[in-house]
């Protein structure tokens, strides 16, 4: 079997391995993020959710993920 | 209270920041009466998924959620904020908060205001923290702001309203809502900022941290209410000398 080759990300601040042609839908439905509740930001772009299926993500990449918190 | 033209039957707003749990800041609210709740955009917690969601204690359904940009200290990170904000709900009301100083967290006048311009552009609805400066206040409001919101004090620091007289002047001075945002630190605070003819407060510690929240909430909804009635009530003129209550013919 072909092993899958691993790109690295930076997903919130954090350092992430992720295989290769993976899709941002895919990484956030992995995460199991509730995609209506969320923003999402690739590199400092703000996504569009509806295209979510079709970006794929690139080596260095930088995703952000955020969402509302209790705050003033 | 009415901003950008909704309405909105309080006018008390409060922050959902620093509160014990989830369902303290809930119950909270409720009992506060607010319609409004200021709410912070940070990363989601990707290791900890059972954290539990503000959305599911909070109905933004049933109370508005004002996206804040507290702990942005330049306008390029609080337009970065905002946009994420309206992108996760299509929020466009939202708090614009620019600090300055870490320490006394004064508002960055000048990027707030380089904010408000841009964000008003591109069509937000903006309630803008500042400083209790009559001059900003109204440059605020022709940079195309949707309400005005001067401190009180510094945040968190309970000193309640420092300076009468500045509030006074913007309310004399401005057509748009005025809410005093921050440093209030007991009901009668909120009382006098509404006699003084602000349209609103806005409250986050002086309820989460009181020793009694839920007690707070409630004695700041009221206090908000008895300043607004005494403010529209028109006061009596203040003099020098006493003058007595009762008749004084006939006495014996």
């Amino acid at each position: 079997m072909k092993k899958i080759k691993k790109i690295k990300i930076k997903l919130n601040g954090k350092i992430k391995l992720i295989p290769e042609n993976s899709k941002i839908l895919t990484l956030l439905n992995d995460l199991n993020i509730p995609i209506k509740k969320v923003a999402i930001e690739l590199n400092q772009e703000i996504l569009d959710k509806k295209k979510l299926n079709k970006i794929k993500i690139k080596n260095k990449d930088r995703i952000e993920i955020v969402h509302f918190i209790g705050g003033g | 209270m009415l901003i950008a033209k909704k309405s909105f039957n309080s006018r008390l707003i409060v922050g959902t920041g620093k509160y014990k749990s989830m369902s303290e800041c809930a119950k909270a609210i409720k009992l506060s009466g607010a319609d409004i709740v200021t709410v912070a955009v940070r990363r989601v917690n990707i290791t900890d998924k059972k954290k539990p969601l503000l959305m599911d204690y909070i109905d933004p359904k049933k109370i508005t959620y004002l996206p804040n940009t507290a702990g942005c200290f330049n306008s390029k990170e609080a337009l970065r904020t905002l946009r994420l904000a309206r992108d996760i709900g299509g929020w466009k009301l939202v708090k614009l908060e620019v600090l300055g100083d870490k320490q006394n967290l004064f508002p960055e006048m000048i990027e707030t205001l380089k904010s408000t311009e841009i964000l008003a552009k591109e069509g937000f609805k903006v309630m803008v923290y500042c400083n209790d400066d009559p001059l900003m206040a109204k440059r605020l409001e022709n940079s195309g702001a949707s309400a005005i919101m001067p401190l009180a004090a510094p945040i968190g620091s309970g000193l309640g309203i420092l300076n009468k007289v500045n509030i006074k002047i913007i309310r004399s001075q401005i057509k748009l809502p005025l809410i005093i945002d921050a440093g209030l630190g007991q009901a009668s605070d909120a009382t006098i900022a509404m006699e003084l003819g602000c349209d609103g407060v806005l409250v986050n510690t002086a309820i989460a941290k009181a020793k009694k929240p839920f007690e707070m909430a409630l004695a700041f909804k009221n206090a908000v209410l008895a300043g607004r009635q005494s403010y529209l009530s028109g006061r009596i003129e203040k003099t020098l000398m006493g003058k007595p209550s009762s008749p004084t013919k006939g006495i014996i």
